[in-house]
């Protein structure tokens, strides 16, 4: 059955829906997973009605399916993101992104005076916290936060 | 076998309190008798990529007493360093001439990173506000020395407790050995939340005091540090707390016999001179109890202890 809500979004024939993101996570999902150089088609959807969310997003990608390491990305952001695989229009799969317990390469440091931030050196974290996102930087022993998070380059 | 053969010291929660226990006890040895030329066939670098006066002196003193050679520089000018080569490419490269690197270097997490790609084992000489093994393995040394043991002390700590690495170490470490903390500073320069939160996970006790005189009647140990001026950005703020973490001799009436004051140097004002002549001032032998702790971690890490 279609869902009324999903249709306000075309399907997918092939590819990945990233559904139930907060609305102010959606631009942010799309920067940190390089969507905007993505040159198939890229569905995006805000501010829809959720019975869960009140209001979220979705994103749909093209013949587009996700790794490990760019479900962590979705997670960190959005950590409640349900990712649905679709394949000839059903769903494949679906799961929650789930954050790990340990961060390696594409979160930057927090702390300015960090190694990692002076020469190139790939980050490494301990997730402490999953609910209220804080990583322990493996070198300098620093937190970064929900506050401070950002991605490398 | 002992486990701290071939291993780095980066953190001192690296250690187990056992490791602790050894090292204190090898370093008891060395004190007793310090010249012993058991590294004569070792080479020692020792990489100070900022100026450091005490540390420096210390490790390179351990290291010709115990006979090895020592390679390095203690300012990173005129070398490839200020080149722009990579910390990366000079450990790897230092690594190739010496059996044990020692090192110094501002950024936070350096040495961590530094061990990952050295060859040869590293002690961490301090990474910026990070961590300062070393001095915390000279004040364990300190406290056991003074008080015959490390279980069971009410251990007071006074001054910056916020911005302190040598007081974050010392809590971190003394969680071991059930001791009891109390925390004078002012409200500005509180101990952080986390380094609270490992006593309470020790299932250990702290309070928290804005006057050292409260403390004085009941500490085995007074761990005194600088207050700094440039940590408050408003000079009325300073001026109003900065007496408060000031210990002087007449202070000192009534505090337990075997009490003994710590420093980790240097120190400015918050000791005041008429202490020293005090029974209870322990900060010049604490800083000489360095160099046995330091011979004692490279003699383990080499192996040959």
């Amino acid at each position: 059955m279609e869902n009324k809500k999903e249709m306000v979004v075309s399907a997918i024939e092939n590819g990945t829906v990233i559904d139930h993101l907060p609305t102010e996570s959606v631009y942010q999902v799309i920067r940190i997973l390089g969507l905007e150089r993505y040159t198939d088609e890229v569905l995006i959807g805000n501010h829809l009605n959720s019975g869960k969310l009140g209001r979220k997003g979705i994103i749909k990608i093209k013949n587009k399916h996700f790794n490990k390491e760019e479900i962590s990305k979705i997670a960190l952001v959005a950590p409640y993101a349900s990712i649905i695989d679709i394949e000839d229009y059903k769903v494949a799969s679906k799961f929650n992104a789930e954050i790990p317990d340990h961060v390696e390469n594409f979160v930057r440091c927090a702390n300015p005076k960090c190694i990692t931030n002076a020469e190139v050196v790939p980050t490494r974290f301990d997730v402490v916290d999953k609910e209220n996102l804080k990583l322990r930087c493996h070198y300098c022993e620093k937190f970064t936060t929900k506050e401070t998070l950002k991605f490398s380059e | 076998m002992s486990t701290l053969k071939g291993r780095n010291l980066i953190s001192i929660t690296d250690f187990s309190k056992q490791e602790y226990i050894e090292v204190l006890d090898i370093a008891e040895g060395f004190e007793q008798n310090p010249k012993q030329k058991i590294l004569s066939d070792k080479v020692v670098a020792t990489l100070f990529f900022e100026p450091s006066t005490r540390t420096r002196l210390s490790f390179e003193s351990a290291a010709n007493q115990l006979g090895a050679r020592i390679i390095g520089f203690s300012d990173p000018g005129g070398t490839s360093v200020q080149k722009g080569e990579s910390l990366h490419d000079t450990i790897v490269m230092v690594a190739s001439y010496s059996d044990l690197i020692v090192m110094r270097n501002p950024k936070e997490g350096s040495a961590r990173y530094a061990s990952e790609v050295s060859s040869v084992p590293l002690i961490n000489a301090g990474d910026g506000a990070n961590q300062h093994p070393t001095q915390c393995m000279l004040d364990l040394y300190s406290i056991r020395k003074t008080q015959g043991t490390l279980e069971n002390l009410n251990i007071a700590m006074v001054g910056d407790l916020k911005y302190g690495r040598t007081v974050h170490s010392l809590v971190q470490a003394m969680c071991n050995f059930n001791a009891t903390f109390h925390l004078v500073s002012p409200v500005e320069l509180k101990l952080p939340s986390s380094v609270k939160m490992s006593i309470k996970n020790a299932g250990l006790k702290y309070y928290q005091y804005t006057d050292l005189r409260d403390v004085i009647p009941t500490a085995d140990i007074i761990y005194m540090t600088r207050v700094q001026r440039e940590r408050f950005p408003d000079p009325m703020e300073y001026e109003r707390v900065k007496d408060s973490c000031i210990l002087t001799a007449s202070m000192l009436e009534g505090c337990k016999p075997n009490m003994r004051i710590l420093h980790p140097l240097p120190r400015v004002n918050e000791i005041t001179t008429d202490v020293d002549s005090t029974p209870y001032a322990y900060y010049f032998q604490q800083a000489q109890n360095g160099v046995y702790v330091r011979q004692a971690l490279m003699a383990a890490i080499l192996g040959v202890k």
